[in-house]
C-alpha cells in the first residue's frame, strides 16, 4: 500500500517544467509534462549526478542539463546508447492536487 | 515484442538491400502501424552492409560483422521476410507480385529496391567457372575460396570496385593483375595526375597493371585459366573478376512495361509512372541520374518513407556524391566535376615528393569539384562548400591550404585521419580514440554523424573534432554521408531545415511553439531539447514585443539566468559596462560574496567578475543585492550579447587615437539584453595595437587616426578565427549604426547555434558587405529593426525574476518532506 503525501497543486509546477521536493534521501524532481502527467524521479542523473529537475522536459523524458542524457520519466532509464537508471517515485493527481509516495521504484545504477 | 497486425494496407518491398531496408527503417519511425510489410530478397541473408564487402574480402572484417538487420529485427517489427526468393513478375492490374516459386502476393503499395547487377562483358568464356562479378556475399565467398588453393587473379576494371577487389585478393595472398581499358585508373573519379599517383602507390604494394588494354578472350575449358588481350598477351588467371560497371536492375519494370530508361524513372517523390509503385536506390533513375553509391539512398529513403507514410511534405532533389577508395593506407577523395571546361578554372597544388596533390575546380568562385590525393584532411570541408554553393572568393588565397589554415587551432593539416593510428585521440572532450570511432561505425553500422555521436560521444561536446570524425567516417565507409548543412533538418522531430522553419514562421504568421509544430507537421508531441530552443528564438526574433517567451523551451542557464556548474550550483556575473567598474560596485560584490558565503570570486576573460558556487535558491537574493547597487545581469549564460571589451584608449593611453571606453560603453548600452542565435561578443580597441583583442570578436572595432575599422565574424573559442574587415567608417554614430545593423542581420539570418564566424564563412563576407555596406537603405532598415526589438528586451531579467512571484517559484523548493 502506498503512503500518499500531498506535495502541492498541479499549477505549482510549470507545464514542461519541474519543481523540487526535498526528500529524506535527497532531492526529488517533480516533473509535469506537456500532457499534464506528473512524474517524480530522484534528482540526480545516473551519469554524473546532474540535477535532472533543471533539464528540458519533452514528451515523457527529460534531458539532463549537464551532458544531455535523456532520461525516461516513467522508468528512470537513460535512453540508449547511454546506460543507467535513476529511482522513480509513484505520483497521483486528484482534483489537481499532486500526491507522491516515497516507495521507490528502481534503483540508481550508472557507469 | 511482435505487434498484432490489424494494419490496413499492404506494402511489398522487392529487394532486401541497403536502400529498401533503410526506407523501411525510416517508415517505421514515421508510421509504424500503417502497413503490413512484406520483404522479398533474392539473397539468402538478412540485410547487410554491402559496401563493407571489400573489407570482408581483404580479411579485415567477417560476414557477421557487416550484418545490419538480422531475422530478429524483422520479427520485432512484424515484417514478413522471404529470403532466397526472387520476384519474377509484377501484375500491375491486379496489384500482385509473383515469386520464382509461383506464389502471388497482393500489395497496395510496392517499393522496388532491386539495386543493380554487375556488368559481365560477353567475351568468349565469360560463363566459365571462376569468372565472377563483385556484388554480393556469394561473390566474396567464391573469391575467398579460390584464394585457398589458387594463385593467380585477374581483375578487369580499374575503377573503385575493381581496385578494392584487387587489393582484397592481394591481401589474401594472390598474385593480382588489373586490366583496364583506359590509360589511367579510376578515371571517373580522378584526373590523370592523381590517377598516376594512385597507380604508383598500388604498384609499390605489389599489384600489377595493364592499362589501355582490350580484353579479348577468357581462356579455359572446365574453369578459367587466363585472359588473352587484343594484342595477344596472355595473363594467367585462376579467378577472373569483372568489375567493369553496374547496370540498374530493371527487368521487372521492363516486363510489366513500367517506364524505365537507364533505371526505373521516378519523380521527386520517388514515385514511378505507376501511382502505386515507388523505386529507390541503384535501380531508380531520378532527374536523369542513376546513382551507384550509398549516400543518395539515405536521402531517397527518407523522402520515400515520408510519402509512404502519407505525409508527403518533402521532396528529393538529387544528391551530390563524393568517393573515397577503401584501401587501407591510401587516402584519396573525389567529388563533383573535377575536370572542368572553358567556363571553369583550376587551382592546383602538387607536391609529388610528399605524395600530395590537390585540385579544385571553380566556377565564379563556387567549387564544382575536387580531387585530393595524399592529404585529404579538407575533403569534407570542400564538399561542404561545394554543396552549400559558398562563394569562396574571399578565402581564395588560402583555400588550397585548407580549413586548418583558416584558424582551426584544433588540429593541423598533418592529421590525415586515415593515417592516424587507432589510439590517436580524436575527441579531447570525451577522450575518444580513432579506433573507438572506427569500431563503432563498423560494428553498429553507423552512417551519420549523429549516430556516431550517440554511440561514441565523439564530437558531441565542443564539436571541434567534427571534421575529423566525418573524415574517419568517410574513409571507413568509402564516401561522405554527412548531410549538406543546407539540407540538414533542425532535428529528428522534423524534416524541415532551419531556413524552412524561419520562412514558414513569417509567411504563415505562426506565433507560438505549439502552433508552429502543428502547422509544420512536427513528428513529436512537443519537440525535443534541440528544436524547442531554436523555435523559441526564431519566434522571438520574428515577432518582437508580441511573442511571449517560453521559459520551458530554454536551456537551464537562460531559465535560471546563471551558468549551471558541475555540482548543480550557479555562477553570477553582473554586467560591468565596457569593463568599467566603481568602488561602490566592487564593495557591493564583496558584500554579496561575504553574505552568501560565495566560495570563488574570479575575474573573467570578459573584463568582469564571476561569483561561482551560488545555490539556486540564493540566486534571487544575490541578484537583489547587486541590483540595489545598480548592477544588472551580465547575460554570461545566454545566447545573447555577452561583453563589450575595451582597452584604455585615448583618455589615458599614450597611443590611443579614439575614446574606446566611451564607445564600448555606448555599444554595450545599445546591444545588451538582445537575444541572438549564439553568444555575441564585441570589443573596441583604441589603436591598432588592439589590446581589447577586437579581431577575434563577433564584432570588433579598431580605432585608427582617421576613424574606425569595423571587423566581423571573429572567434576566439574552439576554432580561432580572425575577423574579416567589413569596412571603415569615420564617426562614432556610424559605428553604432553598423554595429546594430550587423547584429540584426545575424539575428535574422543565421541558424540557431551558429556563431557569426561559421555563418559568415558560409554566406561569404561579400554577401554581408552587399547587405549592409553597399546598400545604405537596407543597413538603415536593419538598424531600425534592431532598435525596435531592443525596446522590448532591455529590462533586467534578474529583477523580473525576483520581483515576479510566479517566476520566483522556479528558485524555490515545492515542499520539504520529513523522515518517513
Ligand atoms: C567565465 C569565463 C571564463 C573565465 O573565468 O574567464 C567563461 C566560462 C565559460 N565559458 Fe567561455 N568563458 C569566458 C570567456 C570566454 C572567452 C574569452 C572572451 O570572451 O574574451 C572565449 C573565447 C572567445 C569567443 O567566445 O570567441 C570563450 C569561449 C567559450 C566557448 C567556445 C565558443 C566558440 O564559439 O568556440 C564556449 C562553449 C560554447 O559556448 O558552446 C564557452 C563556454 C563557457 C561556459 C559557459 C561553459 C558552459 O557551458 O558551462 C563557461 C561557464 C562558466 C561559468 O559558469 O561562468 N566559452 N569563453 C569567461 C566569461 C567571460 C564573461 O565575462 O562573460
Ligand atoms: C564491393 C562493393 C563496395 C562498395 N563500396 C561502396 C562505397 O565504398 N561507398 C558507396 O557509397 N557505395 C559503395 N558500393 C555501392 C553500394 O553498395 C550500393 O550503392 C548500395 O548497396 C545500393 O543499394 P540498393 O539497395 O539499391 O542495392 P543492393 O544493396 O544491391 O540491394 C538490392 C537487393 O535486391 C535484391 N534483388 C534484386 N532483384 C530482386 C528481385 N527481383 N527479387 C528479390 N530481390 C531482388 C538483390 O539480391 C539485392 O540483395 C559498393 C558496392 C559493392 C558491391
Ligand atoms: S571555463 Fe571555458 S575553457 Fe574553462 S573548462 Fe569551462 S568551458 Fe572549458
Ligand atoms: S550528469 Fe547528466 S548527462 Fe552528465
Amino acid at each position: 500500500m502506498s503512503n500518499w503525501i500531498e506535495i502541492g497543486h498541479l499549477n505549482d509546477i510549470p507545464r514542461q517544467g519541474s519543481r523540487i521536493v526535498e526528500g529524506p534521501d535527497g532531492n526529488i524532481a517533480v516533473i509535469r509534462t506537456q500532457d499534464d502527467s506528473v512524474f517524480a524521479i530522484h534528482d540526480s542523473c545516473p551519469h554524473k549526478q546532474g540535477p535532472l529537475s533543471q533539464g528540458i522536459v519533452f514528451g515523457h523524458k527529460v534531458a539532463c542539463p549537464l551532458h544531455n542524457w535523456a532520461i525516461d520519466l516513467g522508468t528512470g532509464q537513460a535512453q540508449a546508447p547511454d546506460e543507467g537508471n535513476v529511482a522513480c517515485y509513484p505520483t497521483k493527481i486528484e482534483n489537481d492536487v499532486v500526491f507522491l509516495s516515497l516507495d521507490k521504484v528502481g534503483e540508481k545504477t550508472g557507469p | 515484442m511482435s505487434k498484432v497486425s490489424h494494419k490496413a494496407k499492404k506494402l511489398i518491398v522487392v529487394g532486401n538491400g541497403m536502400a529498401g531496408m533503410h526506407a523501411v527503417e525510416e517508415l517505421l519511425d514515421l508510421a509504424p502501424d500503417l502497413y503490413e510489410i512484406t520483404v522479398f530478397g533474392a539473397e539468402p541473408h538478412g540485410n547487410y552492409n554491402r559496401i563493407l564487402l571489400s573489407l570482408v574480402l581483404s580479411g579485415e572484417k567477417k560476414i557477421e560483422d557487416i550484418m545490419i538487420n538480422g531475422r530478429a529485427w524483422y520479427d520485432e517489427h512484424g515484417i514478413t521476410l522471404h529470403t532466397d526468393t526472387k520476384i519474377v513478375q509484377i501484375e500491375r492490374g491486379s496489384k500482385r507480385v509473383i515469386t520464382d516459386d509461383g506464389q502471388a502476393f497482393e500489395y497496395d503499395r510496392l517499393l522496388l529496391a532491386t539495386g543493380s547487377d554487375p556488368v559481365i562483358l560477353p567475351l568468349p568464356g565469360h560463363d566459365l567457372p571462376g569468372v565472377i562479378g563483385f556484388r554480393d556475399i556469394h561473390d566474396v565467398d567464391t573469391m575467398i575460396k579460390a584464394t585457398q588453393d589458387h594463385k593467380h587473379a585477374v581483375v578487369i576494371g580499374g575503377g573503385l570496385l575493381g581496385l578494392e577487389a584487387a587489393n582484397g585478393l592481394m591481401k589474401q595472398g594472390m598474385d593480382v593483375t588489373v586490366v583496364h581499358l583506359m590509360d589511367t585508373l579510376m578515371e571517373r573519379q580522378l584526373d590523370v595526375t592523381a590517377g598516376k599517383m594512385l597507380q604508383a602507390n598500388l604498384e609499390s604494394r605489389g599489384l600489377k597493371f595493364v592499362l589501355s588494354a582490350q580484353s579479348e578472350t577468357i581462356l579455359g575449358t572446365d574453369r578459367v585459366t587466363g585472359l588473352r588481350l587484343a594484342d595477344g598477351t596472355e595473363i594467367p588467371a585462376d579467378i577472373l573478376v569483372m568489375a567493369v560497371g553496374i547496370r540498374p536492375s530493371t527487368e521487372l519494370a521492363a516486363d510489366c512495361r513500367l517506364h524505365f530508361e537507364r533505371g526505373i524513372v521516378v519523380d521527386d517523390s520517388l514515385l514511378t509512372f505507376d501511382p502505386s509503385i515507388y523505386a529507390i536506390g541503384e535501380c531508380a533513375q531520378h532527374r536523369g541520374t542513376a546513382y551507384g553509391l550509398v549516400a543518395p539512398l539515405f536521402e531517397q529513403g527518407r523522402v520515400v518513407a515520408n510519402h509512404l507514410a502519407e505525409l508527403g511534405f518533402i521532396t528529393y532533389k538529387g544528391s551530390m556524391t563524393s568517393t573515397k577508395l577503401k584501401v587501407t593506407g591510401i587516402d584519396l577523395f573525389s567529388a563533383g566535376d573535377f575536370i572542368g571546361d572553358d567556363t571553369t578554372e583550376d587551382i592546383v597544388f602538387n607536391d609529388p615528393g610528399n605524395g600530395s596533390y590537390k585540385k579544385l575546380v571553380l566556377k565564379d568562385g563556387i567549387i564544382q569539384g575536387a580531387v585530393l590525393y595524399g592529404d585529404t584532411v579538407d575533403g569534407a570541408w570542400y564538399f561542404q562548400l561545394m554543396r552549400d554553393q559558398t562563394d569562396t572568393k574571399d578565402i581564395r588565397s588560402h583555400l588550397l591550404f585548407g580549413q586548418s589554415h583558416l584558424g582551426d587551432s584544433g588540429h593541423g593539416g598533418e592529421n590525415a585521419a586515415a593515417a592516424l593510428p587507432d589510439d590517436a585521440e580524436i575527441c579531447g572532450c570525451n577522450g575518444v580514440c580513432k579506433g573507438d570511432v572506427v569500431k563503432a561505425i563498423t560494428e553498429h553500422n553507423l552512417f551519420t554523424l549523429d549516430e556516431v555521436r550517440a554511440h561514441t560521444k565523439a564530437s558531441s561536446s565542443c564539436g571541434s573534432c567534427t571534421g575529423l570524425v566525418e573524415q574517419i567516417m568517410a574513409s571507413t565507409l568509402g564516401s561522405d554521408f554527412s548531410k549538406s548543412e543546407k539540407e540538414k533538418p533542425v532535428c529528428g522531430c522534423t524534416a524541415l531545415t532551419h531556413e524552412d522553419v524561419r520562412a514558414a514562421i513569417i509567411k504563415e504568421d505562426l506565433k507560438d511553439i505549439p502552433t508552429t509544430m502543428r502547422f509544420l507537421n512536427w513528428q513529436t508531441e512537443d519537440g525535443c531539447p534541440t528544436c524547442r530552443p531554436a523555435l523559441n528564438y526564431y519566434l522571438l526574433c520574428a515577432w518582437p514585443g508580441e511573442y511571449i517567451d517560453d521559459a520551458q523551451a530554454r536551456f537551464i542557464n537562460e531559465r535560471a539566468h546563471g551558468n549551471i556548474q558541475k555540482d548543480g550550483t550557479y555562477s553570477v556575473v553582473p554586467r560591468m559596462w565596457g569593463g568599467i567598474t566603481t568602488p561602490k560596485e566592487l564593495r557591493a560584490i564583496a558584500d554579496v560574496a561575504d553574505k552568501f558565503k560565495i566560495p570563488t570570486v574570479k575575474v573573467t576573460g570578459g573584463q568582469r567578475i564571476d561569483l561561482f558556487g551560488v545555490a539556486k535558491s540564493d540566486l534571487p537574493a544575490v541578484w537583489k543585492d547587486l541590483n540595489d547597487a545598480g548592477m544588472v545581469s551580465g547575460h554570461a549564460y545566454g545566447k545573447s550579447l555577452r561583453t563589450v571589451k575595451t582597452c584604455a584608449g585615448q583618455q589615458w593611453c599614450r597611443f590611443g587615437t579614439q575614446d574606446s571606453i566611451k564607445l564600448g560603453i555606448a555599444l554595450e548600452r545599445m546591444t545588451w539584453g538582445s537575444w541572438t542565435p549564439h553568444k555575441y561578443k564585441i570589443a573596441v580597441s583604441g589603436c591598432p595595437r588592439n589590446c581589447a583583442e577586437a579581431t577575434i570578436k563577433d564584432f570588433g572595432v579598431v580605432a585608427v587616426d582617421s576613424g574606425f575599422e569595423l571587423h566581423i565574424a571573429g572567434n576566439g573559442g574552439i576554432k580561432v578565427r580572425v575577423t574579416d574587415l567589413l569596412c571603415k567608417v569615420e564617426s562614432e554614430s556610424e559605428v553604432m549604426e553598423y554595429a546594430g545593423a550587423f547584429m540584426q542581420l545575424y539575428r535574422e539570418q543565421a541558424r540557431y547555434l551558429d556563431r557569426t564566424a561559421p555563418w559568415v564563412e558560409r554566406v561569404g563576407l561579400t554577401y554581408v558587405q552587399e547587405q549592409m555596406v553597399n546598400d545604405e537603405a537596407n543597413r538603415k532598415a536593419l538598424y531600425e529593426r534592431f532598435l525596435h526589438s531592443q525596446t522590448f528586451s532591455q529590462s533586467d531579467p534578474w529583477k523580473e525574476n525576483y520581483s515576479d512571484p510566479k517566476k520566483r517559484a522556479e528558485f524555490e523548493t515545492l515542499t520539504t518532506l520529513g523522515q518517513s
